[in-house]
């Protein structure tokens, strides 16, 4: 299975090589989607992890273990659906096809697990109807 | 056989004409003629919901005691005409106040039919009859005289695909348009759209009662840049943008679930505005109209990135795909204008007529029959 997380490095474990590590130990395979870490101030980043699911919840609870924060990379984005008219005009630039409008109802279809946070939905949408808490 | 206007809408009233929206006729279409679908169709109904930024709205404050001759007016902050009369003004759709440009006319407008008070503010030099010259207070749909929408453009006929072959973003009124052709907009409801239901405007045209934003509007002229000299395809077809109505309605009439304010990154504000039009099936020829399928709808690709070239073709069929293919470039495609807004309308609109709440009009004038377009010469 595939799965998107967001990693939270706090300063003090910001040199924490927990990428290395889970392939070592987990045989995951991690796809680093986007990145702003520092070495002296910690900072955040998007990880798309690749191998079964016992696999992957044994590398995500290491990654907590070493005093990093792990979130559904979902819970970053919000999408107002009730004043959402169903353009779809932000459809146009999600690539990694988190966001879809197709027949038959054409109504717009959000899939967390698919977003990069990649963040151009936001300036996409005609209305302003997507926000971020945390900037990744 | 042939049904005039009074015939239909003497149906409507008993109740019992035969209403369908235009995809529903469509997919009949497949298994019936023009012949039997005149027979047993009296009126389809067509929608579009999608960003029209030739839009606005009139409105006339009422006179302040004592009164001014507003001469520079904001609303909410944003700069509006002070070019009508005394207490009379327009809010364009994209007017806005540079140092914000996210918010704009269009925002305004929706905040009136939504029932919130705006701020007005004027100003004046002060004349004998007019000696105020400065005033600020609120409005709102309750304070004031009139609030008509008056949209000058409406409802392109078809429009352009946007792409970008350059290795830059562009941010146009087409959306954000990704570099080397990663993606494609396209604004039109294909085969639900009103003008592509009737493409030479043979029941459309001045005083034609419609769906606007939620009220019982009116055609109340073509639109501007109006244009009858596009290339028709083999299916009668205007390819690109092509005719267009102005339409008029009361604001106070409105719901904002079908008129939004709204603002493209990088480029401004416009307007999404939800019309509904009635097609009256007089005839065989109106039944084969209405019959239009999207993928016979065709229209250009227009190159945003490189001079607005137009630089192939494609029909709403493939568009709606979701990919369409370009010189080797699979192109991911998504639409500006809401399907599923649009079907709503069309829908509203059908409940209308089968109740018996709302009469078809025959056009007082029909739209000009030979009409293309002037570019702007610079000659100073």
């Amino acid at each position: 299975m595939e799965k998107r997380i967001v990693l939270n490095f706090p300063a003090e474990n910001a040199q924490n090589p927990v990428i290395y590590d889970i392939v070592k130990k987990f045989d995951v395979v991690p796809n680093i989607l986007k990145a702003n870490v520092k070495a002296d101030q910690g900072g955040r980043m998007v990880v798309e992890l690749v191998a079964n699911e016992n696999e992957i919840k044994a590398a995500i609870d290491y990654i907590e273990s070493c005093g990093i924060e792990v979130s559904a990379i979902g819970s970053k984005i919000s999408w107002n659906s009730e004043l959402c008219t169903d353009c779809g005009t932000c459809t146009s630039s999600c690539l990694s096809g988190a966001l879809t409008i197709k027949a038959p109802d054409w109504k717009l279809q959000f899939n967390p697990d698919k977003c990069v946070a990649c963040k151009l939905c936001l300036k996409a949408c005609p209305l302003h109807l997507f926000s971020m808490d945390v900037s990744v | 056989m042939t049904k005039s206007y009074e015939e239909i809408n003497e149906k409507i009233r008993k109740g019992k004409a035969v209403v369908l929206t235009a995809e529903q006729v469509s997919e009949m279409a497949r298994t019936m003629s023009p012949k039997e679908i005149l027979s047993k169709v009296d009126v389809v109904t067509t929608a579009t919901f999608g960003a029209m930024c030739s839009s606005g709205a009139v409105l006339n404050f009422g006179h302040a005691t004592p009164p001014i001759r507003m001469e520079r007016i904001e609303l909410n902050g944003v700069p509006v005409s002070g070019g009508l009369a005394a207490v009379d003004t327009f809010v364009g759709a994209t007017d806005c106040n540079v140092q914000r440009p996210e918010y704009g006319g269009a925002h305004v407008i929706q905040e009136l039919i939504d029932g919130k008070e705006v701020i007005l503010e004027a100003w004046a030099k002060g004349t004998d009859c007019y000696p105020r010259t400065h005033i600020r207070t609120r409005i709102s749909l309750d304070t004031i005289n009139d609030a008509i929408l008056w949209n000058p453009r409406n409802a392109y006929q078809n429009y352009n695909v946007a792409v970008n072959s350059s290795d830059r973003i562009r941010y146009t009124y087409m959306g954000t348009l990704l570099p080397h052709f990663k993606n494609a907009s396209y604004s039109s409801a294909g085969e639900l759209s009103p003008l592509l239901n009737d493409p030479e405007c043979r029941t459309i045209g001045l005083g034609t009662r419609i769906f606007l934003a939620g009220a019982q509007g009116y055609v109340t002229y073509n639109g501007t840049q109006f244009n009858t000299s596009k290339p028709i395809n083999e299916y009668g077809v205007p390819m690109g943008g092509a005719r267009t109505i102005a339409v008029a309605g009361e604001m106070r009439e409105m719901n904002s679930r079908y008129l939004r304010g709204a603002y493209f990154e990088k480029y401004g504000v416009t307007m999404y505005v939800g019309i509904g039009v009635p097609i009256p099936i007089l005839d065989e020829d109106m039944a084969a109209r209405v019959s239009i399928r999207n993928e016979q709808i065709e229209t250009y690709l227009e190159d945003y990135g490189d001079d607005f070239k137009l630089i192939g073709t494609t029909n709403y069929a493939a568009l709606r795909s979701g990919e369409i293919e370009f010189n080797g470039h699979k192109i991911h495609t998504a639409p500006l204008s809401s399907l599923a807004r649009a079907r709503e309308i069309a829908d509203i609109l059908k409940g209308w007529i089968e109740r018996g709440e709302f009469l078809l009009t025959a056009p007082t004038r029909p739209m000009p029959a030979n009409r293309s377009l002037k570019s702007l010469e610079e000659n100073l």
